[in-house]
């Protein structure tokens, strides 16, 4: 038993020991050292947003001070995103801003590749070089071996730039790393993806059932606000974690399950659902193929067979099947969204749609319901160039059920000696650190000192921006315009971000650095405008709205055109071969994958070794807001969770410093502090992503914590999707730092 | 007028965004919080019971700052909200003793800081600034003297705690659990 | 396993993880108030007793350190503040509940008092400076010369000097409040629930006269002075232990706070220094020492006393810190 001057030591060290680093910052008096009052709302000017913090993209408005600082960012009440709450981390928007460790002027490197010198150059240098570099790598390997790798909304001038010069070999860590497998999943499901926000209708769901999905711990804002209103109305949580997430805290029913075990888990609750006749007969029978094919499938997968796979009891697995049964259709198997995590993914998820679709909940009240958006056109440009070979060519071979650009498999063929038949000889990288947000750093690295050359276009110096050939500093999304949002919702709505405050320091807005760069490659035609606005403005005119209306009103609603819900017995089409949901995959079966979800074993932890769990802390998004002083303030390191049982094992105590190690040897750069809590399993750790930082010129998040993304070296491919499973990776803990040539071997 | 906040411990995720809020809001310096969030984990695996709370100035009713204040810097505005007057302050600081919730502090301008139930905003019929941006919609600010307002409501038909009531400070944000 | 614990990241500066606003100048301001009211209460007791010519260091010399040490304490308890622009505002008004508020007035009335009693013995000190202390002795005979030369000062201190026996009586009281303020000013944070005891008052009461005994037992050079006093600290001594005791008692009958407060003298961090520091050097050995004394072993007199001191200055800081780690939540 704990006294509570124990706990006194603990809050000190959940604090953050910042005690001894704190002082040393150079924000001690305010951040907004100027404004002593509370800003008055009625008097201060706001302009529109959209939150670039994370993907959500909730739509806000920025109010300035009356020193024209941005003070605060307050949510659009009508917005469907953020419904007028931005999490802590659009809250804390101003912190990026205000971040002085921002990029601030263009950076071309000094000597050779792969040193971290760089000299601060002009734009116009700056972006001949660039153009310079394009064109001679365009010229001699053809445009389509320079790979874009991007995420957010910048990424969306950089796409236009690369189609504009024949390239399509573009790809987002969103993808492969997260929800690739997930969109494989349902499209071989349902003909329909899930696309973000996801559809899940939580405000009127009875049962929601997490598979690994730490809802609360990733802040994806609409989702968490309508878990919450779901709970305020008693719907029944049944969350799966080997973690007790706060989720899972938030749950009915909480399944510790054994990690790896996911798809037993979801054959048995299948084999409950159709053998104790609980499915939605109606609704399979009318929407659904190859229901008898799934029922000779899940025969043997009763729950007393399940059990010994996932260490759930038998009447655990029947009793939340039962549940969800009776909530059915109002419910929803959530799909996730960071979804590669064994290698056999798209099957989980399939999985997951199928169990959906048993329940009758797709296109119900109270499970999916179907999004809508406006199509707003494009600002006429001529017809993009024809790539010679695209991304498909060197991954559809392999990976047939990819839909996107697959990052690892650009990453592939940007080695040295790859077998892919295609190779990539120059990286854009946009607004990702790809360091951290891809598993294998070094084959990272490998791949990024075999390039012609790297541009990297961020807003923070990470541990990507060392490797380029050229940095272009872009301004923050409270500095520029952007596309419109265009939202995927039950309302479709359209969305502004305007510029609050001019660019800081030396900075550029994407569009603008994009276009610069297509200018200088003659590629004008594709650039027929002299700014964004003049874009924005005739796409908003095309929906009968104008920028003038947007910049006031930030985001506007239109009316739907198909209805939200299926009606009962309604006919519809499926976009599947069948016109069905395919419980059994005739696509998969086609392309020589198992047809039907199947379990297989994956690897366990030897002695010694914990398996790896990473995952999110609400107040950050991954690596990229570590830095942010406000946001840093909530948390500024992550803690190793470690079972008292394995605490006691290994002798550790809260607050101790140890080193992670690997099952490739891989050693952790640097210690992390222990959390000794009964939230983890016995089996496992767990390591909140995005800290550990390695650049040093982030100076409130270099080497705090550990890096999740270090540890994993060990990564299994998706087969349908080529996505990087991360979740197979196992660690021991040190007590002391290895020597380095240890740590090399 | 009887200002109060209730805390759904139920609800609440803890992602801190009532802290940020209030930064933003009322320019904390950075380093310093007057809300903050608490997590108590009781149980062993897998029988647990999670408890996240945002905690801030209780805003008691019976206000040991208020008393051991030797100017009357520290005093109790119309709804009961507990403020400090900065150029009344000397920054001797009894009251931060004083309090059993720890939710006052020395400001680097040196004198003694806390949450203010954004009387800013209250006084003009809006909410605080963490309540009005907490995703989860886990707090609730209003009158306890008119019992038709949501806070009463909850306080009716829900289990609430305070904390730390052996201190008799009378606390008025209360813990629904 | 129990976990509660912060998770927002809080770290305010002396806030977190423990409270610690208050460094040395609280208790040194405690300690020098203490002892300030220790020589002005023997001082004036002594001389209502009709013993002032008797005893000679207590009534007319040692309280001549008083407005020294009042002074000191004050700039420790003005260096503490952080908002020291604003001190002036403890003057602006009086609150009858905040023990800081008495503690101004009363170190304002203190403070003048504690200079006009050594001043009306200013013939008695030039004569005993000459002698011992010598230092002093020009300090003693420059301000003789001040007041000389202003009429109604010198007016003035005559009349005191004449009435001194009403003087005696108000700061005889005055000294008192000094002396239980000391410990008031802990003991009414209940929010601290190792201050938050009725029995810091006389507590400290009694250990501000200890130390003052202990020094007018230093300073005297009168064999009788120094015996009387001896015993009279060989009597506090044993009070103040008797309360420390109580104290415990008290703490470990009560409710869960109070005990786990307790736990930091009893096994926990300020055990040693406590037990050692205060208890030890502070208390027991200056009993023994005096009481072998009494019995004719001979023991340099400034032992017992410079230990008396020393115990009584680590005793404040011992508890002003130790109350600052006690709390009721987590």
């Amino acid at each position: 038993m704990k006294t509570r001057r124990d706990f006194i030591k603990i809050s000190a060290l959940a604090a953050g020991g910042l005690a001894v680093l704190k002082p040393a910052l150079s924000f001690s008096s305010g951040f907004f050292p100027d404004e002593e009052v509370p800003l008055d709302e009625s008097e201060a000017q706001r302009t529109p947003t959209i939150c670039e913090v994370c993907f959500w993209n909730c739509a806000a408005f920025a109010y300035k001070d009356r020193k024209g600082k941005v003070q605060k960012i307050i949510g659009n009440d009508i917005d469907l995103h953020s419904k007028g709450r931005l999490c802590p981390r659009g809250t804390g928007g101003p912190g990026m801003l205000y971040d002085k460790d921002r990029l601030k002027k263009p950076l071309l490197r000094v000597g050779k590749p792969g040193n971290q010198k760089f000299k601060e150059v002009s734009w116009e240098e700056a972006l001949d070089f660039v153009a310079k570099k394009t064109r001679e790598v365009g010229e001699k390997y053809g445009y389509e071996s320079i790979a874009l790798l991007d995420h957010g909304t910048t990424a969306h001038h950089f796409e236009h730039l690369f189609k504009s010069f024949g390239s399509d070999n573009t790809a987002e860590p969103a993808i492969a790393q997260c929800l690739g497998a997930r969109e494989a999943g349902f499209i071989n499901t349902y003909g329909a993806g899930i696309g973000s926000p996801e559809p899940t209708d939580l405000r009127n769901a009875k049962c929601l059932v997490l598979i690994g999905s730490h809802i609360g711990e990733n802040m994806h804002n609409g989702i968490v606000q309508d878990m919450s209103t779901g709970l305020d109305r008693g719907m029944t949580v049944i969350t799966v974690d080997p973690r007790f997430s706060t989720a899972a805290s938030k749950s009915k029913f909480w399944l510790p399950i054994k990690p790896s075990t996911d798809i037993a888990l979801l054959l048995a609750w299948m084999h409950v659902l159709i053998y104790e006749d609980l499915y939605d007969k109606d609704y399979i029978e009318q929407y659904a193929y190859g229901f008898d094919e799934l029922k000779a499938h899940v025969r043997p997968f009763t729950p007393e067979w399940a059990y010994t796979k996932t260490d759930i009891p038998p009447q655990d697995i029947r009793k939340t099947a039962y549940e969800m049964a009776k909530a059915a259709p109002s419910v929803v198997i959530h799909p996730g969204r960071h979804t590669a995590w064994y290698g056999d993914d798209t099957q989980r998820t399939r999985a997951i749609a199928i169990l959906n679709a048993l329940l009758g909940a797709w296109g119900k009240k109270g499970g999916y319901y179907f999004p809508e958006k406006i199509r707003i056109p494009r600002f006429p440009h001529p017809k993009y160039p024809e790539p010679e070979w695209t991304w498909k060519d060197i991954t559809k071979d392999k990976y047939k059920g990819a839909f996107t650009g697959v990052t690892n498999i650009l990453i592939d063929a940007s080695l040295p000696d790859t077998k892919l038949k295609h190779k990539i000889k120059a990286w854009y990288v946009v607004a990702t650190n790809l360091i951290q947000s891809i598993p294998d750093q070094e084959k990272t690295k490998k791949a990024l000192q075999n390039m012609e050359f790297v541009v990297v276009v961020d807003t923070m110096p990470t541990e990507i921006t060392g490797y380029a050939d050229v940095v272009l500093p872009e301004c923050t999304y409270l500095e520029r315009y952007d596309y419109l949002r265009t939202t995927r919702h039950k309302i479709p709505q359209v969305a502004l971000r305007m510029p609050a405050v001019e660019p800081m320091y030396d900075t550029k807005p994407g569009w603008w650095i994009s276009r610069e760069i297509g200018l200088r490659l003659g590629l004008d035609k594709y650039f027929p405008w002299k700014d964004i606005e003049e874009v924005l403005d005739w796409q908003l005119k095309q929906v009968g709205s104008s920028l003038e209306e947007m910049k006031k009103v930030g985001v506007k609603s239109f009316e739907r055109e198909e209805p939200l819900y299926l009606e009962d017995g309604e006919d519809y089409f499926f976009n599947t071969n069948t016109g069905k949901i395919e419980l059994y995959s005739t696509d998969l079966d086609a392309m020589g994958y198992d047809p039907m979800p199947v379990y297989r074993e994956h690897p366990q932890p030897e002695d010694g070794f914990y398996r790896l769990i990473y995952g999110r802390v609400p107040m950050h998004t991954f690596g990229r807001t570590i830095n942010n002083p406000l946001l840093n303030e909530l948390r500024d390191e992550n803690h190793l969770w470690v079972n008292p049982k394995i605490a006691k094992l290994l002798d550790l105590k809260t607050g101790q410093e140890v080193w992670l190690r690997n099952q490739d040897g891989v050693v952790s750069t640097f210690p992390v502090k222990v959390r000794i809590t009964e939230r983890i399993r016995f089996d496992s750790v767990y390591l909140p992503h995005g800290f550990g930082q390695k650049n040093k010129k982030m100076g409130r998040a270099y080497g705090r914590g550990a890096a999740d993304s270090e540890m994993i070296t060990r990564v299994e491919i998706d087969d349908v999707t080529g996505g990087t499973g991360m979740r197979g990776n196992f660690v021991e803990i040190l007590v002391e730092k290895p020597q380095k040539e240890e740590a090399e071997s | 007028m009887r200002y109060a906040m209730a805390m759904d411990t139920k609800k609440c995720v803890g992602c801190g965004d009532c802290v940020v809020a209030c930064q933003t809001e009322n320019n904390v310096p950075l380093g310093y919080a007057r809300d903050w969030i608490v997590e108590k984990v009781e149980g062993t695996y897998p029988s647990l019971n999670l408890e996240l709370r945002s905690e801030r100035c209780n805003h008691c009713e019976n206000t040991p700052c208020v008393r051991t204040c030797p100017t009357g810097a520290s005093h109790v505005i119309e709804g009961g909200i507990v403020k400090v007057t900065h150029d009344e302050c000397i920054g001797c600081g009894a009251c931060i003793q004083a309090c059993p919730y720890e939710a006052r502090y020395f400001h680097p301008d040196g004198y003694v800081d806390k949450c203010t139930f954004c009387d800013h905003r209250t006084s003009k019929g809006q909410d605080t600034a963490c309540v009005a941006v907490c995703p989860t919609h886990s707090l609730t600010f209003g009158d306890l003297d008119d019992e038709n307002s949501p806070i009463s409501k909850l306080l009716r038909n829900r289990k609430w705690k305070t904390l730390a009531p052996e201190a008799g400070t009378k606390p008025n944000v209360y813990f629904l659990i | 396993m129990k976990e509660e614990l912060i998770i927002s990241g809080r770290n305010i500066p002396n806030i977190d993880p423990v409270l610690h606003i208050w460094h040395w100048q609280i208790p040194l301001y405690l300690f020098l108030g203490g002892l300030a009211a220790g020589l002005l209460f023997f001082a004036s007791y002594f001389y209502i007793r009709g013993r002032g010519n008797e005893l000679k260091t207590s009534v007319q010399i040692a309280p001549a350190f008083a407005p020294f040490f009042i002074i000191i304490g004050l700039l420790a308890l003005l260096l503490d503040l952080k908002h020291q622009l604003y001190f002036w505002r403890l003057y602006t008004t009086f609150r009858i509940e905040s023990p800081m508020s008495w503690g101004a007035w009363t170190l304002g009335v203190v403070l003048p008092l504690s200079f006009i009693w050594p001043l009306t013995y200013l013939k008695e000190m030039k004569k005993y400076f000459s002698k011992n202390f010598t230092f002093m002795y020009p300090i003693v005979s420059w301000v003789d010369t001040f007041i000389k030369s202003i009429k109604p000062l010198e007016k003035l201190i005559k009349w005191f000097t004449k009435h001194r026996y009403g003087l005696a009586w108000v700061v005889i009281v005055i000294s008192v409040i000094l002396g239980v303020y000391t410990g008031i000013l802990l003991s009414a944070f209940n929010a601290r629930p190792l201050w938050n005891t009725s029995i810091l008052g006389p507590l400290f009461l009694t250990s501000g006269l200890s130390t003052g005994a202990a020094l007018i037992m230093w300073s005297s050079k009168s064999v009788k002075e120094r015996i009387i006093f001896s015993r009279i600290d060989i009597l506090l001594v044993a009070v103040e232990l008797f309360f420390i005791v109580h104290l415990f008692m008290g703490f470990l009958a009560s409710g869960a706070v109070q005990i786990e407060s307790a736990q930091l003298f009893l096994g926990g961090e300020f055990t040693a220094i406590f037990w050692i520091g205060v208890v030890g050097i502070g208390l027991v050995l200056p009993l023994i020492l005096e009481t072998m004394e009494l019995f004719g072993f001979h023991v340099p007199i400034s032992i017992p006393a410079l230990l008396i001191l020393i115990g009584g200055l680590i005793f404040r800081f011992v508890m002003v810190d130790a109350g600052q780690v006690t709390r009721y939540l987590y």
